[in-house]
């Protein structure tokens, strides 16, 4: 199958305008991914799947990824004349940056025609609290439909155009998007046998709350 | 009895000298009956039986117990196996597994039981007619399992199930199954059926009710059922 950058002029060709970056993967196994913007997103589904040269007709699996606002430390080596001598030294430069925060789907396709894959695009929403909307592929893809609704139980991405969108793992009436990364659990659970980490702090919490204290 | 095995009854009992003759005194009363237990199994050694209504009725109830056909998770499996030729739960009579609660007298709690499920879980146990009995297979229906910290998982089905009997493991294997069953036998061979002992079924202060939980925004209404489970108190700590 072509790479991903090639895939990638062929897209921008086909339509122009169009927001798809590919996103390197740094990881060994290296599964570099196409990040593809709302408006166009619908149509180049389309043209992934029914291309005779792909033909990315299974989509096996749809994932949701939150991303949420951090401050993210990046140090820079500036190379730059001392004041006193003239001799060039070499300093760090710490920048702090605010990551944008969004909540992202992701699918990964594959042709069983063809017998290549997996091509992997990534949807991503404007912000996390209101604009949680990217169009629904389900249309491509028929296997789509159960995922994204899985995807928006447990993210709370609304997938526009799918056709039956509700809760399929929580109960109806529940609040709350349980993947996200700032949900908070119900404490109910009293005891842990080897608690550490996370599950010390939350057993903490929960000891504090028994004995009348504020955690 | 009729006289005659009235007779050999006397005549094949070993008389030991130092026997306690107190459980076998000529009034009868309920707290000392007329034969001692031993004494009754000497007799059913020489082929003679002798029993009381409450024993033969409770002895008939432990060997036929139904359990519900109704399996969670992959505890489940394990029931299945235990149900087939090779470990083989119809030796203790508990094969016929009934695919309808009202004929069933045991609920097998075989997995975890999501929030999602518990609603249905205490419904099906509300629909099985009393005498039941209740077996908490599995680290998950125990108390949550590897799921403890998860948010949909109901951690234990004891906080809404009178439960009788926990077998641990993950999964347990079918001999474990098996050795609850025979645990659950021996505690309705035990069973009162008049006093103060008595099953709930059998007395008028305990109204067999298991409310359902509703679902809430974020959790089980209520979470537990108090009447059957109640948190833990918190550790003591040594004074710092």
């Amino acid at each position: 199958m072509e790479p991903l950058v090639q895939l990638r002029e062929r897209i921008l060709a086909r339509f122009p305008g169009a927001d798809v970056t590919v996103l390197p993967n740094p990881a060994p196994v290296g599964q570099d991914s196409l990040v593809i913007g709302r408006e166009h997103a619908l149509a180049i589904a389309r043209f992934l799947r029914d291309d005779p040269e792909l033909s990315l007709d299974y989509c096996s699996n749809v994932t949701g990824v939150d991303w949420p606002q951090q401050e993210v430390i990046e140090t820079t080596r500036v190379t730059q004349p001392d004041p006193t001598t003239g001799t060039p030294k070499v300093y760090e430069q710490k920048t702090k940056r605010l990551t944008p925060a969004f909540l992202e789907v992701v699918y990964h396709l594959y042709s069983m025609a063809r017998q290549h894959g997996p091509v992997i695009i990534r949807l991503r929403t404007g912000n996390r609290t209101d604009q949680v909307a990217v169009p629904s592929l389900t249309p491509i893809w028929r296997a789509c439909e159960f995922q994204e609704r899985e995807v928006f139980d447990l993210f709370g991405v609304t997938f526009e155009g799918h056709p039956d969108l509700r809760r399929i793992l929580m109960w109806d009436g529940f609040k709350d998007h349980p993947m996200r990364r700032d949900y908070v659990e119900p404490d109910d659970y009293e005891w842990e046998p080897t608690a550490h980490d996370d599950v010390l702090k939350k057993a903490q919490e929960h000891l504090a709350r028994a004995e009348g204290r504020q955690p | 009895m009729s006289d005659a095995t009235a007779q050999l009854a006397e005549t094949t009992r070993p008389e030991p000298a130092d026997t306690p003759r107190g459980a076998s005194s000529p009034t009868p009363s309920p707290e000392s009956p007329l034969i001692s237990e031993a004494e009754r199994d000497e007799l059913r050694r020489q082929g003679i039986l002798l029993t009381s209504l409450e024993e033969i009725y409770n002895w008939g109830r432990s060997h036929s117990v139904w359990p519900l056909q109704f399996g969670l998770a992959c505890c489940a499996i394990e029931m299945i196996a235990a149900s087939m030729a090779r470990f083989d739960i119809a030796r203790f009579g508990s094969e016929v597994f009934r695919p309808s609660p009202r004929q069933a007298d045991l609920l097998i709690v075989s997995g975890t039981v999501t929030k999602k499920m518990a609603p249905q879980v205490v419904r099906l146990w509300n629909q099985m007619p009393e005498p039941k009995y209740c077996i908490a297979m599995g680290a998950c229906a125990i108390s949550g399992g590897p799921f403890k910290q998860g948010y949909n998982v109901l951690k234990g089905i004891d906080r809404f199930l009178p439960v009788d009997i926990y077998i641990p493991g993950c999964p347990p294997r079918p001999e474990a199954l098996l050795h609850g069953l025979m645990q659950l036998q021996q505690k309705i061979r035990g069973q009162k059926l008049t006093g103060p002992d008595a099953p709930r079924h059998l007395r008028a202060d305990d109204p067999c009710a298991y409310p359902v939980p509703e679902f809430g925004e974020r959790d089980l209404v209520p979470p537990q059922n108090p009447a059957v489970w109640q948190p833990p108190p918190p550790p003591v700590r040594p004074a710092s």
